[in-house]
């Protein structure tokens, strides 16, 4: 019964070619929006993740503990030590760049300028994993590094308010109670993907940190920039599984460290972009609602006109749940009919937009099957009216409707 | 023949409408009519003949009284159990034709077989031999538009009989045709009674049309006013 009902669901319609097309405008219009702003959302959500990942991507950072800062009670997750380092840029293939830092602070003083900031202990490794060039000056050498001489690079916030233009290469200032040579200035970085200023720093040699400042050989944080052939994911993993080898962290006892991949910055700024997208995609299918009360329109027009067509079928010996099976299959099939043109409309729209708009031309199957199956539940939900205005009318009273 | 009535109203009434303003369309009829009959329903407008024509076509219900049909209380059944009544027992000609537009004479005769769900290869050898009784079995793919009235009547008569009903009710088939096709239409309801055995029930208001039945009721004011023989009355059919 059901397949000769959308055999005639059809003949009706392309009895009616012109109405049924204007019928299913509003569907067409709203599926082929929806699909476009969502592809094209979607290509802009991967086109700033492609963004971000060009700059620093691929880093990973180590720190002991779970979770962001210290968190929580308990004892302290132990810092990492030297040979974990060592472990690291050893035994992990595709890792470019091993950065281990300890991190101070204190006051540096210069001339009569004094200025609270960031020590951060590292290794020249550190400004090629953050790809952070030199403005001026130079990095640390092996020697200075292995010895942990005094020297330090300096970031520009801390450069403008202890040197104020002067040429800060070569000149000392004493921060705590060292007396320390810069070396080399960094260019401006701006403020972090937490909103924190990057530029707002001294670095120094790590031993030269561990031995004036905090007093012990930790090593409090681990960068690590991954060669681009090698997946990110799996060096964190062969990472994690690492540490708590080293560690000793066995069965399913919780890690005690934490690697954290940038990618998930990217992610929490795609995630804005998807959310942007989801607006837009919504604001498109309230389009599709006015296109499901288009199709209920036409339907209950279609079922005042066709009356006398339903009363000699209610006369013939239709029961009620087959006129309205009938106008039902019919409103479903018009809206599908309006989702199938609207996603080759979309299809169309997006491949030559995407160009235009510089996103990449993303087919995403299930925003498609999901506005199709959308279309249908509108021809569902608004055919079901005119449908059942159809399926209750008096054969008698249909019969006599001019 | 003292065999039971295929048909049978008891004192049925009709009312429409409720309170000061309803209106009582049939005041108490009596009819029996049997299997095989040919009956012409007679009487001016107003009189009870087409409420009773509906309430004979399971269209509608009598507001009192009994209705059997082979034996069934239809007054008791349900809505879509008289569809089902209608659709298995029942065909319908009526006087516009009530073709569905823009559909060919085939579809149109299928239509009911589609209900019934025959297969497409029965419905159209079923609607094949339906039209070809009513002698358009060449013109199957021609829309209403394009055939004469007296053609479509016929088509329409054929959508009535594919299903080999019991009795097939006519709302005056003639009323919409000149004299020379309605005599044709006549001929071709009185071979159908007489060859296929289909009781027919016509409701007409020309003399010369229920000429053409063995049995005629006349109505008068919601009451059955008289039962007379037709032209073609034969003996040994009961009124």
């Amino acid at each position: 019964m059901l397949g000769t009902t959308i055999v005639l669901a059809i003949r009706e319609i392309r009895r009616h070619l012109l109405r049924s097309f204007l019928t299913i405008l509003g569907i067409v219009i709203g599926v082929s929006a929806v699909v476009t702003m969502v592809t094209l959302g979607n290509g802009a959500t991967k086109a700033v993740q492609e963004s971000i990942a060009s700059l620093g991507s691929n880093i990973l950072q180590i720190r002991p503990g779970q979770g962001f800062g210290r968190g929580g009670g308990g004892p302290r997750p132990p810092a990492f030590k030297a040979a974990d380092v060592e472990a690291i840029r050893s035994q992990i293939a595709g890792v470019k760049a091993v950065a281990p830092q300890a991190q101070s602070s204190g006051v540096a003083i210069a001339n009569a300028a004094n200025w609270s900031t960031t020590i951060n202990g590292t290794t020249s490794d550190f400004f090629e994993a953050q790809q952070w060039q030199l403005s001026a000056g130079r990095l640390f050498t092996p020697a200075e590094e292995q010895a942990g001489k005094a020297v330090c690079v300096i970031g520009s916030t801390v450069q403008t308010n202890l040197f104020r233009g002067e040429d800060p290469i070569g000149q000392r200032f004493r921060i705590r109670d060292l007396s320390c040579t810069v070396i080399g200035t960094l260019v401006t970085r701006g403020q972090s993907g937490f909103g924190s200023d990057q530029d707002d720093v001294v670095i120094m040699p790590i031993k030269t940190v561990q031995r004036r400042f905090t007093g012990n050989r930790d090593i409090n944080f681990i960068m690590v920039a991954v060669d681009a052939a090698y997946d990110t994911s799996a060096v964190q993993g062969e990472i994690e599984k690492l540490l708590r080898e080293r560690r000793k962290i066995t069965g399913g006892k919780q890690d005690d460290f934490n690697v954290f991949d940038t990618k998930q910055i990217s992610d929490t700024l795609s995630g804005t972009t998807q959310i942007l997208t989801g607006l837009l995609g919504s604001v498109a299918a309230v389009s599709l609602l006015v296109g499901g009360i288009g199709i209920m329109n036409i339907m209950l027009v279609s079922v005042t006109e066709r009356t006398r067509e339903i009363g000699i079928r209610l006369a013939i010996g239709a029961v009620a749940r087959e006129v309205l099976l009938q106008f039902l299959v019919e409103a479903v099939a018009l809206a599908c009919l309006g989702g199938l043109i609207g996603l080759l409309l979309a299809l169309i729209a997006t491949f030559f937009l995407a160009p235009v708009l510089a996103v990449p031309f993303l087919f995403d199957p299930q925003i498609n099957l999901l506005a199709f199956v959308f279309s249908a539940v509108i021809g569902v939900v608004f055919g079901y009216f005119p449908a059942r205005r159809a399926a209750s009318l008096n054969p008698i009273d249909a019969l006599r409707h001019e | 023949m003292a065999a039971d009535p295929l048909i049978s109203l008891r004192g049925v009434t009709k009312t429409f409408g409720e309170g000061p303003t309803a209106f009582q369309a049939l005041k108490g009829v009596d009819i029996d009519i049997m299997a095989g009959d040919f009956v012409a329903v007679m009487g001016p407008s107003g009189s009870g003949k087409s409420t009773t024509m509906n309430i004979l076509g399971c269209l509608d219900v009598p507001t009192d009284g009994e209705y059997l049909f082979r034996g069934h209380h239809v007054e008791r059944l349900t809505r879509d159990q008289r569809a089902l009544l209608r659709r298995r027992y029942l065909g319908f000609v009526f006087q516009g034709f009530n073709l569905l537009a823009r559909t060919t004479a085939l579809e149109n005769v299928e239509l009911p077989l589609l209900y019934r769900g025959e297969s497409k290869k029965t419905r159209h050898d079923m609607g094949m031999a339906a039209l070809d009784k009513v002698g358009l079995a060449e013109w199957w793919d021609h829309t209403p538009a394009e055939l004469s009235g007296g053609q479509q009547q016929r088509v329409a008569i054929a959508r009535a009989i594919v299903t080999h009903p019991d009795v097939l009710l006519a709302d005056e088939p003639t009323g919409n045709l000149d004299s020379e096709r309605s005599i044709e239409i006549m001929e071709l309801l009185t071979d159908l009674n007489r060859q296929s055995g289909i009781t027919v029930l016509m409701v007409t208001h020309e003399a010369e049309m229920a000429g053409f039945a063995h049995t005629i009721i006349h109505f008068k004011d919601g009451l059955v006013e008289s039962v007379g023989a037709g032209n073609q009355s034969r003996a040994g059919v009961p009124a």
